[in-house]
């Protein structure tokens, strides 16, 4: 029986397909090894292959020899329409599982960030994003890796429904500008969000803060009414300033950050420090001691997370938050 | 031939559940003696075996443990509905083991019903700890406190509890005076505190107090007072405005508690309170400070006077210095936690790398356990740790972004973890993260011959490396995979292997439905369960891919509890997931909430 051989030969095959990424391997050996042949080379022959030689038995047989009967990948199921096909098939149906994954080749981490998330072994249910089947693979930059992605083009869709729902998902979901997987880094639920829920006020809990929401009231000097923003659906300051302009606008006569220029200019975080110099109105936090900082002092996540409450102040009663801020930033660091 | 009472006598010394397993083979005698006088049975996994076999062996059972669901279940892995009800062997025991005095269950679902079966059926019932649970409300507690006059231990480890009023805790009659721990930390609503205080007032064996986040720090004193005996202390929320009289009257408290030796709590932490703790720092053997959002200062300020501690548990806040700190400070330690303050930021703002690790290994020369989460790893790092550290007996890493490479060299960590194994002999748990690829798992099935636990990420690059894993890892019981290029050769080639596992885990591998079924086919004391709840699963070609797969060995047989997205592979005659007529099985499963059928049974041929 020729069953040794071909097991081996599932070895050699599996050493040379594999060694370039796991996801979305477009193809078959039959496809451009050349690629990779050099790594594959130099891990055949790191490898003992004989040594590791699959050996198939029934639960209690020690013997070497294989049991025909008990092979579970044996000839049996080879010969018959394959579950486990050998021979790469012209039409890109190639061994095992490899062709399933059409459209996941690892990729560096910004490309995932630009196109949002994608579908790993892909999901026939909702586009609930929270939920089980949508996970994203930001991994680093291994060089090996990324090259020989670049060399093979992502493949067809071998099946109908992954590719509908892969173009379905990637409608639906907007990009996301930290990507993140299913039940990764290994921490329990309750622990994700001690930051956020140190910094919350009482009155913004949800009952269950994913590393969800964060809500902060936020006030203007002369406003009739309080708003509330979630800290969270922002990643920069900039983001966030527009956002509070747009919301404040009609109680602003003036600007913030500009000179003279109409108020629908984004500010910058350098913009936000020139505000001491006379113009409006400053943007203001009360961190969670209990002092007013000027907001952009910090990195963005330090500042969500200490921040309990904003306040749009005018630009005088702001003067003397800026020296204090600094040394505040500087003692942390 | 030794007279029974001599044997049952030397039995009583045998504790260890492997011990009394071993003994029970050595001849019929011996079994039949070791189970009669078995005392405690632990079931490492509830589906593995039929409550009434164990009733049917152990007949003079006292205690029972039991697990549930798979580790990954922590991480939302396992969707909600899978299983793990407590439940049937609730009603089973109750009626078989009338003085049964403790239990303990870990992942499983328990039910108020449960939870008022316990209370009312065992009248020397003593000890029920219950981790990472869920499925009760605080009706359920109010059961057990207002029925079991001799409890003396009620641990709610991380439990998800409905929270229907902090009232439960005003159930304990004014007669009961057994309580030794009492663990509620996990429990959002507020306790009536008058009722706290009455109730540690009363219990003169209380040990262990951890209370919840709703008890204010202005009330700790007079608890602490209450209880000058008390060993296992756990804060509540410890934030308030600044004054002194209440943090003199905290300091005075903690100064006097001459036994205690564990803290733990501190939620929303109020930095000036923080030294208030000191006076027993010296005394301390555990520390759990994970939930202190405070920075590194404050913690070094705290460890450094910790000169007997054996476990830290800490927030990456404490930074590589305060690990040096710990090096230097605690030369007893034996376990160490950092968890990450915030896992999904993608800048690092906290100055927490693998020295810190490094540090600690050399320092602290009985360092045993090590759970770390950080955001650069090197491979001479992890070879310094493990020529350090050669006692190592569990190390779990986690670098936060997946497949990240040594951050010195851009390689693979294959070599580092390679050399954890290779001179940590005593590795019984392993967790690896960052660019890992086949060669590690050669390491491992080479070198890693106590490893009982091992846990894979983002890792490796064919069936060969799991080949390594099962095929050379000797005592390997409990397998967990995700997102790993393992399929289907690798785990047909050593079916037998699963067979002497407890467990396989597998999720957003390469495994197909096609393997799941043979191996199920195959392998009758193997459930094969496919775990996938795609819409469009029962029209999947063969060849595709699982979603989760979970593998287990047992000798009950298929369940009957599962929800509709899990299969059991290879044991019907129609393979299909069936959502259309399905049955409630009222024996096996008890509802879950309040409209939710958790449980069903499909139809079968008999």
């Amino acid at each position: 029986m020729t069953s040794a051989s071909s097991m081996e030969s599932i070895f050699q095959k599996n050493a040379g397909l594999t060694e370039r990424n796991y996801l979305g391997l477009s193809d078959c050996s039959s496809v451009d090894s050349s690629a990779v042949s050099g790594i594959s080379d130099v891990k055949r022959n790191n490898l003992n292959l004989k040594a590791t030689e699959l050996r198939l038995g029934l639960p209690g047989s020690q013997s070497p020899e294989r049991d025909p009967d008990a092979d579970l990948a044996s000839s049996e199921s080879l010969d018959e329409k394959p579950l486990f096909p050998l021979l790469p098939s012209k039409d890109g149906i190639c061994s095992g599982s490899q062709k399933i994954f059409v459209s996941g080749n690892k990729r560096g981490f910004s490309d995932t960030i630009d196109e949002g998330k994608w579908m790993f072994g892909s999901s026939g249910t909702d586009s609930d994003t929270s939920n089980v089947n949508v996970k994203i693979s930001p991994g680093a930059q291994p060089a090996m890796i990324k090259d020989a992605t670049s060399k093979v083009a992502p493949q067809e869709k071998t099946h109908a429904t992954f590719g509908t729902n892969l173009n379905k998902v990637n409608a639906s979901n907007p990009p996301a500008a930290k990507a993140q997987v299913v039940g990764w880094p290994p921490v329990r639920s309750f622990r994700k969000n001690i930051l956020a829920t140190n910094s919350k006020t009482n009155d913004e809990v949800d009952g269950k803060p994913g590393p969800g929401a964060l809500f902060v009231k936020v006030s203007m000097d002369g406003a009739p009414y309080l708003r509330k923003v979630d800290l969270r659906s922002y990643t920069t300051y900039q983001q966030l300033s527009s956002a509070l302009e747009k919301m404040f606008s009609c109680f602003t006569l003036g600007q913030c950050g500009s000179q003279g220029a109409p108020g629908r200019e984004s500010l910058s975080e350098s913009k936000l420090r020139d505000l001491l110099h006379g113009s409006e109105y400053v943007l203001t936090y009360e961190d969670k001691d209990g002092d007013w900082m000027l907001v952009g002092d910090v990195p963005w996540d330090m500042f969500i997370g200490s921040c309990k409450r904003l306040k749009i102040m005018k630009g005088s009663d702001a003067i003397g938050l800026a020296p204090r801020a600094m040394e505040k930033s500087k003692n942390r660091n | 031939m030794f007279p029974e009472e001599v044997l049952e006598h030397v039995f009583s010394f045998l504790n260890s559940h492997t011990d009394r397993n071993t003994a029970s083979l050595v001849c019929k005698s011996w079994y039949e003696m070791e189970r009669w006088c078995r005392k405690r049975v632990f079931i490492g996994n509830c589906y593995a075996v039929n409550p009434r076999v164990v009733i049917r062996r152990f007949p003079e059972v006292k205690s029972v443990e039991l697990k549930g669901k798979p580790h990954f279940a922590d991480f939302n892995l396992v969707p909600e509905g899978w299983g793990g009800y407590v439940y049937p062997w609730i009603v089973e025991i109750a009626r078989a083991y009338p003085w049964l005095e403790e239990i303990r269950l870990k992942r499983m679902v328990v039910t108020d019903e449960c939870l008022e079966i316990v209370a009312k059926s065992f009248r020397n019932f003593r000890v029920l700890v219950l981790e990472s649970c869920e499925g009760f409300s605080t009706d359920g507690l109010a059961a057990v406190a207002a029925n079991c006059r001799n409890l003396r231990v009620l641990d709610l480890r991380e439990c998800e509890v409905e929270e229907l009023s902090g009232h439960w805790l005003s159930h304990f009659p004014d007669s009961f005076t057994s309580l030794e721990s009492l663990n509620m930390a996990c429990l959002g609503s507020e306790v009536s505190f008058s009722a706290l205080e009455r109730l540690v007032a009363r219990s003169p064996n209380l040990k262990t107090l951890r209370l919840n986040r709703t008890v204010p720090i202005e009330k700790l004193s007079t608890l602490l007072q209450r209880a000058p005996q008390l060993v296992d202390f756990g804060t509540g929320a410890y934030s308030a405005e600044i004054r002194q009289d209440v943090y003199s009257r905290l300091a005075d408290a903690f100064s006097r508690s001459k036994n205690l030796k564990s803290l733990s709590g501190f939620w929303d932490v109020t930095p000036a309170y923080l030294p208030a703790i000191y006076s027993v720092c010296s005394q301390l053997t555990s520390l759990n400070l994970s939930y202190a959002a405070t920075r590194s200062p404050d913690l070094t300020k705290i460890v450094s006077q910790c000169y007997n501690l054996q476990r830290l548990v800490v927030l990456d806040y404490i930074e590589d210095t305060g690990l040096n700190t710990v090096s230097m400070s605690c030369k007893d330690l034996r376990e160490l936690v950092v968890f990450p303050s915030d896992p999904f930021v993608g800048e690092v703002d906290v100055l927490l790398t693998e020295q810190g690790l490094v540090s600690v290994s050399q320092g602290c020369s009985k360092l045993q356990s090590v759970l770390y989460f950080c955001h650069q790893m090197s491979n001479s790092a992890l070879i310094s740790i493990s020529k350090n550290r050669p006692n190592l007996t569990c190390f779990r890493l986690c670098i936060i972004e997946p497949r990240v490479p040594d951050y010195v060299t851009h390689e693979p960590l294959d070599v580092g973890f390679g050399s954890i194994v290779e001179n940590c002999k005593q590795l019984t748990r392993l967790s690896m993260s960052g660019l890992l690829t086949d060669r590690v798992f050669e390491y491992i099935g080479t070198h890693a011959k106590n490893l009982d636990m091992l846990s894979i990420a983002f890792a490796g690059d064919s069936d060969l490396g799991l080949h390594h894993v099962l095929s050379g890892c000797d005592s390997l019981r409990k397998l967990e995979i995700r997102d790993c290029p393992f399929g289907d050769k690798a785990l047909l080639a050593n079916a037998s292997k699963l067979e002497k596992m407890r467990s396989l885990w597998m999720s957003s591998c390469l495994v197909s439905f096609g393997a799941c079924k043979l191996l199920g086919q195959k392998m009758p004391g193997l459930n094969v369960e496919v775990i996938d709840e795609r819409e469009n699963v029962n029209s999947l070609p063969e060849y595709v891919p699982v979603e989760k797969v979970y593998i287990y060995r047992t000798v009950s047989g298929q369940r009957f509890d599962t929800p509709d997205f899990v299969r059991i592979m290879g044991k019907d005659k129609d393979d299909l997931f069936s959502d259309k007529g399905l049955k409630v099985a009222v024996l096996f499963c008890s509802n879950f909430g309040t409209f939710r059928p958790c449980c069903c049974t499909r139809s079968r041929s008999l």
